[in-house]
């Protein structure tokens, strides 16, 4: 039961049924990250998958780039409690990356350069959910918001959505990452508000 | 509950609030402030405790932004004895721990400076950690926290404090005004080699020049914590 607070009325403006519980609409793009933005350029830049069984399959900028890219507008959201709605992304697809990769994995940790990780399903990144996106409302995407490339999971929280992605491990058994580890969700569904474990 | 609250700055207040149950937290964490209105209509901000805890008693101090829908009620309007709901202590990363050996270098714009805050309040006492803080301000009326940390550094060789004025310095100031530069830190800072912890909090503009200036030094990735907030 919520406590009432004397006095308080709030602005109310940005309510919209497209905002999960808890969140305020924001028009401008906040950075959230643990650590520098890490500096990567395309040329260095690779993408590996890693299967249960030690199959890997790396694509460089190059490979990623010529796959073919889905243009796609979602609504993001961060657990520190703004939300986007109708951001622009162009991307490629995890499952024109993953269809070849043989795994009988049920979950992900996502990597990133600069050492971030991140847990989820496997299937939360599969039928259309994911993809790896380097562009952004018409530009190449920036640093500090992942470039060259990051992953997107819009349905999920948006610490999902991994900056500067390095690599996919696909695993049988669910691993933590960095936030995960330090208190927050292992999920992360902001209609479910699972912003902490146990939520 | 509310049970004080004094000014900081102009724009800043720090409100102390009784948390039935306080687990006791680290420096460098922050709350959830959820309140709600009579017809159930929510809203919830994260703020930086300022302090370690005193029992059951926190610290947070809000910098009330104009337009806002939540600090400027929490700045100005909250009463003695209102009640709060507070989620915490939230955030296990942007953290310093006491028993952490090695130098520490703060570095902050506006009220990112109020983590590092509970760094310099938590140390004192329980760590011989040298710390330096950095903190860039528009004017010397907003520097939060200016009269204790002017004490804290008579009194503790461990400690420095340099404020970077980036609109009007004070009279006596040979470095004028401007946004932080590499030269600032470099001076005021500590060198790479030995292996300070930094951590960076502020707006994101800031954070992210700050942080690329670390690195650009020398500074390991590994050992810059940021934190970053508003757009």
């Amino acid at each position: 039961m919520s406590i009432v607070t004397r006095g308080f009325r709030g602005r109310r403006e940005g309510a919209d049924d497209r905002l999960p519980p808890g969140q305020y609409l924001t028009h401008d793009f906040p950075v959230l990250s643990a650590g520098p933005t890490p500096v990567v350029s395309r040329d260095e830049w690779t993408f590996t998958v890693r299967s249960e069984g030690g199959e890997r399959r790396t694509w460089s900028w190059a490979e990623l780039t010529a796959l073919p890219v889905e243009e796609v507008t979602v609504d993001i959201h961060c657990v520190t409690r703004w939300s986007r709605l109708d951001t622009v992304w162009r991307g490629v697809s995890l499952d024109a990356l993953l269809e070849d990769v043989e795994s009988a994995a049920d979950f992900a940790l996502v990597h990133s350069h600069g050492g971030y990780t991140t847990n989820l399903p496997l299937e939360d990144l599969l039928d259309g959910q994911a993809w790896i996106a380097f562009e952004h409302d018409g530009d190449d995407l920036s640093p500090e918001h992942g470039g060259p490339a990051r992953l997107l999971v819009p349905h999920l929280y948006f610490w999902k959505s991994a900056k500067w992605v390095s690599g996919i491990d696909l695993l049988v058994q669910d691993e933590p990452g960095f936030w995960e580890q330090l208190g927050y969700h292992d999920y992360g569904d902001p209609w479910r508000e699972q912003r902490y474990q146990g939520d | 509950m509310l049970v004080e609250r004094h000014p900081e700055t102009a724009a800043a207040s720090t409100l102390v609030l009784r948390v039935a149950d306080w687990p006791g937290h680290l420096a460098g964490q922050h709350v959830d402030v959820r309140l709600t209105a009579e017809d159930g209509y929510q809203a919830v901000r994260s703020y930086s405790l300022a302090a370690p805890a005193d029992g059951d008693q926190v610290e947070v101090t809000v910098q009330r932004t104009d337009g806002g829908e939540v600090s400027p009620f929490l700045a100005d309007d909250l009463a003695d004895g209102d009640a709060v709901e507070v989620r915490g202590p939230l955030g296990g990363w942007f953290v310093w721990r006491p028993e952490t050996p090695g130098p520490v270098l703060l570095v902050a714009a506006g009220s990112g400076v109020v983590p590092l805050m509970a760094m310099v309040r938590a140390r004192a006492g329980a760590s011989r950690a040298p710390f330096r803080l950095v903190h860039s301000v528009r004017t010397p009326d907003d520097r939060i926290y200016g009269a204790e940390l002017r004490r804290r550094v008579a009194e503790d060789a461990g400690l420095d404090v340099t404020w970077i004025y980036t609109r009007k310095a004070p009279d006596e100031d040979r470095r004028g005004t401007g946004r932080l530069q590499p030269e600032d830190l470099a001076a005021h800072g500590w060198p790479p080699d030995f292996e300070p912890t930094c951590y960076v909090c502020g707006p994101t503009g800031f954070v992210e020049a700050a942080a690329a200036m670390l690195l650009a030094a020398g500074h390991d990735p590994d050992r810059v914590r940021t934190e970053r907030f508003g757009g």
